[in-house]
């Protein structure tokens, strides 16, 4: 630990200030970084900054899409949240995203007769329970040989994509149709857009009940960490393992626990995709959500109400996106994925700010 | 099953596992030193794209012929080497968690080249096709050679310099180390921007050899594969060439058949299971199911002093 | 030879070293005592580089130097000798000793001529070793030969020694102290670490002594004694009492039968030991560490995977050797960890948090919703009693445990033990780096619990602490139980000897 760390520390900042000042810290330099970039292609940032962020606040289309962009990266940040909290890194929210949502297609047009009282629930039970699966099959590596989640998660994710690539081709395609997707599920599953309830809201914008689902599944997560004897021991588990074993915690169990919980959430993204969306498993839906909510975690400071913010400004960033690129000159989309990576570069290396400040800081005391 | 075994598959095969065997062995370097090596991927995707841009540059603005491609190549190193700078700043002089850097870094490098083709090339996430005379070589026996004297450069360099053995003790123990008197960080350093430079190489392969032209996420997690094979490879030069060739063969096969395999009892393997191979051998041997592939001990660990 | 002037050094709140003054003549072999955490590590670490001090300045052959890393350190003709070993197991002894002053060119790594130079070394200091086996291979000894020779390939001419007879057989200790004194014939300077005192007479020149971080003393070795150290080095005369009654004995609580534990390299770690705690009893081991006081503790607690144990562990009758942790708290077993940064507490939870650590998953924490949600008002109850009961300061729950010092998370770690009313106490270091009104404290309340009946285990490297807290005493030695003493009547002479060579 050096001076400079000290002094951070030393700071008479309440700890909510902290944790809302370093990630909107992190956000602002990369906007910068950003800004650079697009002028070094030739356009103006704050135009399309404009664009990017001035369109996610329109009514209804950009507020609607940036809740409904807002829903997987809610679910997928969330899963990675707990795996964290349990010290494992889930980067497999993407893999376990794409069985839970072929599972959910799956019951969807097997049973597609059933009435939506059984249809629905067991749609929601398919999501849940495959991506549960998925997710605890790098947890029983880890807990049973010791072998890496990261490395683990990583092959998984390939081995999820070419699984389900290939019963969607081989077992669930309409004959003749040249898009990967399967069949449509039965009527009875699907789940309403939230245009159904709220007056002048239209119906087109997919939005739906699974938006919901996300913010009481992060009040769910919160009572479950930090409210529960499971949470307890998982916390227990990722801060320090070897205090929670001598506490009579089993270090295994917990990391299945963690993990299970984690792809869970992770295969809910499966019931706004397939229920409220699409209405079918469309091959290669998923734009990156499962390692986007990497980045929404970490932004999110792993704590429920940091996922829904940074979930919500991610959503908007890739809603806007789109008009980006169709009303700049040469700026692409692809600035949201770059704009992404750099924040979560600047939140990793957290480090980098307390070392700006701590060296002004130095500065200002040599001066003094 | 016996004619996939042409020649033409041997020749694939060699041309496919070459990205994977540069991406690979950079690794190896980084991760011997005890820095996680997960953003191969976009370092590959930089060095790909760079090659790709720089190469189409070179032959039409500075009209460099058939100079060209190593220009590109070189950029595409260079490439590598620029994303590997940042990588090792953060992880090693910040100290930042590794996998969520890389993790960072294979976001970024996914968003990267699309938007600067789409600033330069009016494009959206692809380079102009580039004339075939103006690719690197592609004849396998060539490549092979190419292979061969890398890996035995690699093996002499980890095994027979101080440079090397300064390196493992790093990766293994830095604390013991740094005791010795070797600077652990420069050493990490160089480790990471080796595999940086190697990685682009793989990416610049990948798009001015195999093809010939950058295509938006055109290496598919080949750095992923990059990275099974380096761990099926026990974090050794000559097991990874192996795995290499092994991911490389699985690839040539699922091009070749074209969709299925039709075994001689009837039977059909989609390729997507041919797909899977490596990723299941990966998860396969890292649990200890065929002999124990140990990391180096302070994989992931950043070195921190006065503890 | 090496002069450290006001140095100063701080980690945190704790002031490791303040103001220290230490001077090193060339070719003697200068002794730093002190008691455990009185920051003679640190002051060395500062010499070699491993710490950047505060402030202060290090001197070598007369002229102000600035150490920034091992690497300078090395250039100046230091060595150092960890207490922990800084060798890279995996790889030769020869690829250790000359790892980063590798022989050669940087292309090519010359070990010929590198193994040939470290047999000159080592027969010129009689240090035999094979320069191509890899150190995964040595005995404890072996290793530290390999890190005297890797400071001697070094040039070292000056050899920082860090408690090096921690890890020694009374013989390897007898010929470890011939090898210093060769150093010493042929012009080296040694700095050896330690706490023993009777080795400190036995071979050094000069002593500094060291205390709270201060410099205390500085002594000629010819002009001292064992009770003048003892007393500079403690601060107090040394009369370390503690009132007690008479035990009033029970049933036995807990009854070892041939335990045997290997470690996971396979090597036996506790050998054949058996032995008996009864109600109302303190029961000390006494031993040098590392002898398996830490695996005897930790297999008692359920830390242990079961495969490694054979023998009979019974506690009230009851066969424990295939019960986890949990069961066996259930059952009424309470354990204080000898490392409580490590096993004690989660640093980063509060107070509050982590009092409840063991119990937290039954009634009446856990007793919302059928037993699922944390009840905080109970919790908050629970922390309240323990930092009230056992004065941990400061006085708010809320805090983080790596906010307190360490004699206070100490007592925190005690009251949740004592919370839980245990019938069996397993006790390891209670009041290691813990401060002296603190120490008392605990010790008063080991006495009362034994009085209350509970019967208790206790394992402490402080030869005083066992043999005055303990109603009997048995020593270990090398995984076994070298044989069994009343402290009462045994004298420290008696108990250092079958601490030493065993039976």
């Amino acid at each position: 630990m050096n001076l400079r760390n000290l002094w951070i520390t030393n700071l008479n900042m309440p700890k909510l200030a902290r944790d809302l000042l370093f990630p909107l810290i992190a956000v602002v330099a990369a906007f910068i970084v950003g800004g650079i970039l697009i002028l070094l292609v030739g356009d103006n940032p704050f135009h399309a900054y404009g664009l990017l962020l001035g369109s996610a606040l329109s009514w209804p289309d950009g507020i609607g899409y940036t809740l409904f962009q807002a829903t997987p990266l809610i679910f997928t940040g969330l899963a990675v949240l707990v795996g964290f909290r349990c010290g494992l890194f889930n980067i497999g929210a993407e893999g376990q995203l794409y069985v839970a949502a072929f599972a959910t297609a799956w019951v969807g047009i097997t049973f597609a007769n059933l009435t939506p009282w059984f249809l629905i629930p067991m749609c929601f039970a398919a999501a849940i329970l495959s991506g549960a699966f998925w997710a605890a099959i790098p947890g029983v590596l880890k807990a049973r040989f010791g072998s890496h989640e990261v490395i683990n998660t990583i092959m998984l994710n390939f081995i999820a994509v070419a699984l389900v690539s290939y019963f969607t081709q081989y077992h669930y395609k309409t004959p003749g149709d040249p898009i990967m997707q399967t069949v449509p599920i039965g009527a009875g599953a699907h789940i309403a857009r939230l245009g159904k309830f709220l007056p002048g809201f239209p119906e087109r914008i997919p939005v739906n009940i699974a938006f919901l689902l996300a913010l009481l599944c992060c009040f769910l997560v919160y009572v479950f960490l930090w409210r529960t004897k499971w949470g307890y021991e998982i916390r227990a588990t990722g801060s320090n393992p070897f205090a929670a074993e001598y506490g009579g915690i089993s270090i295994r169990k917990q990391i299945v626990l963690a993990m299970s919980v984690s792809g869970a959430l992770a295969g809910m993204v499966g019931i706004n995709e397939v229920l409220g969306y699409h209405y079918r498993y469309y091959d290669g839906f998923s734009d990156n959500y499962g390692y986007t909510g990497i980045a929404v975690a970490l932004l999110g400071r792993n704590h429920p109400v940091g996922v829904i913010l940074a979930a919500l400004l991610f959503a908007a960033l890739q809603h806007g996106g789109i008009y980006v690129d169709g009303f700049s000159e040469h700026v692409t989309k692809d600035i949201v994925q770059v704009l992404q990576g750099i924040i979560i570069l600047f939140v990793a290396a957290e480090a980098f700010f307390k070392w700006l400040l701590g060296r002004k800081a130095g500065m200002q005391r040599l001066r003094a | 099953m016996r004619d996939i075994f042409t020649l033409s598959l041997i020749a694939s095969t060699i041309r496919l596992a070459t990205p994977l065997v540069f991406a690979a062995l950079g690794g190896l370097f980084s991760e011997r030193s005890g820095v996680i090596n997960i953003a191969l991927e976009g370092k590959m995707l930089a060095g790909a794209f760079t090659a790709a841009a720089v190469t189409h540059a070179a032959e039409t603005s500075l009209g460099l012929g058939t100079a060209s491609p190593w220009v590109g190549l070189l950029a595409g190193m260079l490439a590598g080497l620029l994303i590997a700078v940042i990588y090792a700043v953060s992880c090693i002089k910040f100290k930042a968690d590794q996998v969520v850097s890389g993790a960072a870094i294979n976001i970024l490098m996914i968003g990267m080249p699309g938007f600067l083709s789409g600033a330069f090339f009016l494009s959206s996430g692809s380079t102009p096709q580039i004339p075939k005379d103006h690719l690197l070589p592609q004849s396998p026996f060539v490549v092979a050679i190419a292979i061969v004297v890398l890996v035995a450069a690699i093996w002499y360099v980890v095994y027979k310099t101080p440079f090397g053995l300064r390196l493992r003790s790093v990766g293994e123990n830095p604390e013991a180390a740094d005791a010795a008197g070797v600077s652990v960080s420069k050493i990490r350093y160089w480790g990471v921007l080796l595999a940086g430079m190697l990685a682009g190489i793989g990416g610049a392969y990948l798009s001015i050899g195999q093809s010939s032209l950058f295509t938006r996420n055109m290496t598919a997690g080949r750095g992923f594969i990059a990275l099974a094979a380096l761990i099926f490879g026990k974090w050794k030069p000559v097991p990874t060439l192996l795995a290499c060739l092994l991911f490389g063969f699985t690839e040539a096969v699922s091009i070749q058949m074209q969709g299925v395999i039709k075994l001689s009892s009837g039977e059909d393997i989609p390729v997507q299971f041919i797909q899977m191979v490596p990723y299941v051998l990966t998860i396969v041997v890292l649990a200890g199911f065929i002999g124990s592939s140990r990391p180096p001990r302070a994989l992931g660990i950043p070195y921190q002093k006065e503890k | 030879m090496l002069e450290l002037r006001q140095i100063t050094k701080r980690f945190g709140d704790v002031l490791a070293n303040d103001h220290v003054d230490i001077a090193v003549k060339p070719g003697t072999i200068h002794a730093i005592v002190g008691e455990n955490g009185a920051g003679k590590s640190t002051a060395m670490r500062i010499a070699y580089g491993f710490y950047t001090a505060d402030s202060g300045e290090i001197v070598v052959d007369g002229q102000v130097r600035d150490i920034k890393s091992p690497h300078d350190a090395i250039a100046l003709g230091i060595g150092m000798v960890h207490q922990h070993f800084m060798l890279v197991e995996t790889m030769t002894v020869a690829e250790n000793i000359i790892l980063g002053a590798e022989p050669g060119t940087e292309l090519a790594l010359d070990l010929k001529s590198a193994a040939a130079q470290i047999r000159q070394l080592s027969e010129e200091f009689k240090l035999a070793v094979n320069p191509n086996e890899p150190i995964e291979h040595l005995s404890v000894g072996q290793q530290q030969r390999v890190e005297l020779l890797k400071a001697l390939y070094r040039h070292a001419r000056l050899l920082i020694l860090d408690e090096p007879t921690a890890v020694l057989t009374p013989l390897e200790v007898e010929e470890f102290f011939v090898i210093l004194r060769r150093m010493r014939e042929q012009g080296k300077t040694v700095i050896i670490i330690t706490h023993k005192l009777s080795e400190v007479l036995a071979i050094s020149d000069e002593v500094t002594v060291m205390r709270d971080g201060k410099v205390v003393g500085r002594v000629q070795t010819k002009d001292t004694n064992a009770a003048e150290l003892a007393r500079l080095m403690v601060g107090r005369e040394v009369l370390l009492r503690v009132e007690k009654s008479d035990p009033k004995v029970g049933q036995t609580e807990l009854e070892v039968k041939n335990l045997s534990v290997t470690d996971s390299s396979g090597a036996k770690r506790i050998n054949d030991v058996s032995f008996e705690v009864r109600r109302g009893e303190i029961v000390g081991i006494a031993g040098v560490e590392g002898n398996g006081q830490t695996e005897l503790i930790e297999t008692l607690a359920g830390l242990v995977d079961p495969a490694r144990i054979t023998g009979h562990i019974n506690f009230e009758g009851k066969d424990l050797k295939s019960l986890g942790a949990r069961v066996r708290r259930e059952l009424g077993i309470a354990h204080i960890p000898e490392d409580r940064h490590r096993r004690g507490l989660i640093l980063d939870f509060s107070l509050a948090e982590n009092s409840i650590l063991g119990v937290h998953y039954r009634p009446p924490i856990a007793a919302l919703a059928g037993g699922i949600i944390l009840d905080e008002n109970a919790v908050q109850r629970r922390a309240a009693e323990i930092i009230q009961g056992f004065d941990v300061r400061p006085p708010n729950a809320a805090l983080p445990a790596r906010a307190l010092s360490g004699g206070n998370q100490q007592k925190l770690i005690i009251g949740r033990e004592y919370h839980v009313a245990p019938k069996l106490l397993l006790v390891s270091q209670p009041t290691r780096g813990v401060d002296i009104g603190a120490i008392e404290f605990i010790h008063r309340q080991l006495v009362s619990l034994r009085d209350n009946g509970c019967a208790i285990l206790l394992v402490s490297a402080e030869l005083e602490e066992v043999t005055s807290l303990s109603d009997r005493l048995l020593v270990i030695h090398e995984g076994r139980i070298a044989g069994e003493v009343d402290p009462k009547l045994a004298t420290l002479e008696e108990i250092g000897l079958l601490m030493t060579r065993g039976h």
